[in-house]
């Protein structure tokens, strides 16, 4: 983008953010805003206007009220892991950063929930937990730099949905700026409610309803006992197959996890997993529970795996080897990076009986496109993740990576399942709502937006097919991910 | 009264009156009570199973469908409902469950309602089929939609169909009694038990003066009475092990709902021991349940509790008897507000809130 498409902003706007933010937290300069113009999309990029770097709910909500006096759009921030593009400014708009509203406000043990700012990192809440034996069940494999308020906004997943569902199950209560300026209350400290469940409905909103300033979170009871089975087997439809008869066997384990070779051979050269040299795909079973309960699954987990083909099986024999496993899987997607200097990561859908024609039908994709495609997905949910490898140097590759995508979305869909288990549809998968959603439906949508948002300044561009024509395209691995810092899910 | 048997009569229905408000099978009768000029659509007729999958753990059922009835269906492969609906054996559909936003003890493990149902069908107040969500466990595609007719007492549209994941059912449930000295003690003990990795199912106690903690888990025997045997010793208080028809009763009677008026009432365990002092000593009984985040307060004089409601800013929702459907305090009105006004501009549906949050301008 060239410095000339950049019109100012209304020097009535600038001026209210100038009296609430000091020079060093409200960005302008083109170096300074560099940092903020992509998110864990790296496909897109756009400098926005300006950045304010709030410390306090007071001048988050002052930043929105002056945004809608102004009629200046604005992109909420956490860490920028986002992999539909959810965070990706806006050019005409500003980016609200909120990295530095960090605080825990509240850790109530004895009732289980912790109040915290959006800009608390993910881990950080199981950290604080932990030393009541608590933890927060969400992990999305971003967990070490993801912010709670990302989390809320695009209803982050993980590996252990299976059992304990998504960030949504975990959040009872906000308080909140909607993009109208004005704070509202959703839900409370119960579980329980008296009405319509408002907290859902924000949460998973994408940042087109106002800004998450204060979420109350549901603690669990730590887990007293890991049972994780790696085992390994000829071909994915053969490890799928596996979870089939996991999943038939009423064994509701925390976390299915499959890998193929191509995702192993990228987390193995970046982390030293451990994982099967010689098969063609992995499946990481974990079952977790009180001891004596795990006692029992475990003998039944043990008696399926030897009946379903696998060529090895292996037991974690300790936390370190259980932590390798899953270290070497929340890192496979940024490890990818070694084979293919861009990728780009899917999220669809199927049900999970269709895992193996899924895969084939992917495979047949990667085949007709000349493309490398790696698969490691959340299988317990039918849960793709798709990566598909290009390099962005190549004239005409990411075309036909982006074509290939979207055949695999397409594929989702036509199966009954979804274009987004877990990154939300942001920039990303915004063409393909149309796939899942009738006129009708996408029109309810808008209409729930318009009471929050009436004048569409939230977030702007993203979720709905005819939002704003996309951002620039970028090449190569986001700095924080070639850091080791972030990495994708 | 309208009687509708297909999602296109419920359509027309809609189209026709000026005013209507479903029920499905009356089991919270405050919810489906209409005021003068709304029409009542009773949706016992749009019933059945329309897709469930066992291998997947899904089904989509139309909104009349009988509890009882999705339940049967799910046992036949080993499977049920992990947020343990109430009033199932009284007649209670599924979409007046969701709408009631009411789920029962077996809630606290995995999850309520809200966390089960993962798409929706409804009705909107032009008479128009909208949908939500989808029909896959996982999805984060448009807006929550299924989550937010939770609670959604029947005024925002007409629930047609409905999907929900499920869990395979436990093959063991053991309850343990335990007594305790007073309310304050079994808040305590209902806070260490749930607190701990034991995975309690179910926590709950009445408020009377030295009330008994029923504490249910689940599992696989024979692992499972062991480890309740290992929660007793460790709750250090008097305690027993039920028999399994004395558990079943004590359940059934939970899940019976019984009494009248009957207010639900969200609250966290930290706030029982006041609300059993302003109310102790009233007429009627009072359930805390699902550890301590609900209360189910029956037979009490609504001119009694509602003023203890306010006056300690807690929610409420009346399923049986006359009054307020919602006494007490509404944290998210603003938000009910403009949810209501953008999906039923109109009018359609009676109003969400009892009162406008804002008073409109006066004409």
């Amino acid at each position: 983008m060239s410095a000339s498409a950049i019109t100012p902003l209304p020097s009535s706007f600038l001026d209210a953010l100038r009296s609430v933010f000091p020079p060093g937290r409200l960005l302008a300069e083109a170096a300074h805003l560099a940092a903020y113009e992509s998110d864990g999309l790296t496909a897109f990029a756009v400098m926005p206007r300006a950045v304010v770097i709030p410390e306090t709910q007071d001048e988050v909500i002052a930043a929105v009220q002056a945004c809608a006096a102004h009629g200046v759009p604005f992109v909420a921030r956490g860490s920028g892991t986002s992999l539909s593009g959810g965070s990706v400014p806006v050019e005409r708009g500003i980016v609200i950063a909120l990295n530095r509203l960090n605080k825990i406000l509240r850790l109530d043990a004895a009732q289980r929930l912790c109040v915290v700012e959006p800009g608390v990192v993910n881990l950080q809440v199981t950290r604080a937990a932990m030393e009541y034996g608590l933890i927060y069940a969400p992990d999305p494999s971003s967990q070490q730099i993801c912010t709670i308020g990302g989390n809320v906004a695009f209803n982050a997943g993980g590996a252990h949905c299976l059992k304990y569902g998504m960030t949504s199950n975990h959040v009872i209560g906000m308080k909140c700026v909607l993009a109208t300026g004005e704070v509202v209350a959703l839900g409370s400290e119960s579980m329980e409610a008296a009405g319509p469940d408002v907290t859902g409905l924000f949460t998973g909103s994408e940042g087109l309803f106002g800004i998450a300033l204060e979420i109350t979170l549901r603690l669990i009871p730590r887990v007293e006992c890991y049972h994780t089975v790696m085992a390994s087997y000829a071909s994915t439809e053969a490890a799928g197959d596996a979870v089939a008869a996991v999943v038939a066997s009423g064994l509701l384990p925390g976390a299915m996890e499959i890998m193929d070779r191509l995702a192993m051979d990228a987390a193995e050269a970046a982390v030293h997993a451990g994982y099967p040299p010689q098969a063609a795909a992995m499946l990481i079973v974990e079952l977790e529970g009180p001891r004596d309960q795990v006692a029992v699954e475990r003998e039944q987990l043990s008696a399926i795996i030897s009946t379903s083909g696998a060529q090895t099986a292996h037991v974690a024999r300790n936390d370190d080897e259980r932590l390798k496993i899953w270290k070497g899987r929340k890192s496979a997607f940024s490890a990818v990076g070694r084979l293919s200097p861009d990728f780009i990561v899917q999220d669809g859908v199927v049900p999970r009986r269709r895992l193996g024609e899924a895969l084939r039908g992917i495979a047949e994709i990667a085949k007709r496109h000349a493309l490398r495609i790696a698969n490691v997905f959340h299988a317990g949910d039918g849960n793709l993740h798709p990566l598909i490898m290009y390099d962005g140097r190549d004239p005409g590759a990411y075309e036909r990576a982006e074509e290939a995508a979207a055949e695999i979305l397409r594929l989702c869909t036509g199966m009954g399942g979804s274009i987004t288990g877990e990154h939300g549809v942001g920039m990303e998968k915004k063409a393909f709502l149309p796939d899942m959603f009738a006129p009708a439906d996408i029109a309810m949508m808008h209409r729930i937006r318009q009471a929050f948002d009436p004048q569409e300044i939230a977030n702007p561009g993203k979720m709905f097919p005819d939002a704003e024509a996309p951002a620039l395209r970028q090449h190569g691995l986001h700095p924080l991910e070639a850091a080791g810092v972030l990495s994708r899910e | 009264m309208v009687r509708p048997t297909t999602i296109k009569d419920v359509c027309e229905a809609v189209r026709e009156h000026s005013c209507v408000l479903p029920c499905g099978g009356g089991t919270k009768p405050a919810l489906s009570a209409t005021a003068e000029g709304v029409t009542r659509l009773e949706l016992g007729g749009l019933r059945g199973i329309i897709e469930y999958e066992p291998d997947e753990y899904t089904f989509t059922a139309l909104a009349g469908t009988p509890l009882a009835e999705v339940q049967a269906a799910l046992a036949m492969h080993g499977q049920y409902l992990p947020f343990d609906p109430p009033l199932a054996a009284a007649g209670a559909t599924l979409g007046g469950t969701v709408a009631a936003g009411l789920s029962g003890p077996g809630r606290l493990r995995y999850g309520g309602v809200r966390d089960f149902v993962i798409g929706v069908r409804w009705v909107d107040g032009t008479g128009e089929l909208i949908r939500g969500g989808g029909k896959v466990v996982k999805n984060a595609a448009g807006f929550d939609f299924p989550k937010l007719f939770c609670g959604s007492l029947g005024r925002l549209g007409v629930m047609a169909d409905l999907s929900f994941k499920v869990f395979p059912s436990p093959t063991a449930r053991v309850t343990a009694a335990i007594e305790c000295s007073s309310t304050g003690d079994a808040v305590d003990r209902l806070n260490f038990l749930a607190g701990q990795s034991w995975e309690a199912e179910a926590l709950e106690f009445c408020g009377v003066d030295k009330p008994v903690l029923y504490a249910r888990f689940m599992g696989d025997e024979p692992a499972l009475t062991p480890r309740v045997e290992a929660v007793l010793a460790a709750v250090q208080r008097p305690g027993r092990i039920l028999s399994s028809g004395e558990a079943d009763a004590y359940w059934k009677e939970c899940a019976a709902l019984a009494g009248e008026p009957l207010v639900k009432v969200p609250l966290t365990p930290g706030r029982i021991p006041s609300l059993e002092y302003e109310l102790a000593g009233t007429q009627g009984s009072r359930r805390y349940s699902m550890a301590g985040n609900v209360a189910y307060l029956s037979g009490i004089d609504p001119a009694t509790l509602h003023p203890v409601l306010r006056a300690r800013q807690l929610p409420g929702l009346t399923l049986r008897g006359g009054g307020p459907l919602r006494p007490g305090f509404i944290s998210s009105a603003l938000m009910e507000a403009k949810v209501k006004a953008s999906m039923d501009p109109h009018g359609k549906f009676p109003p969400l809130l009892s009162e406008p949050y804002n008073p409109a301008p006066s004409a």
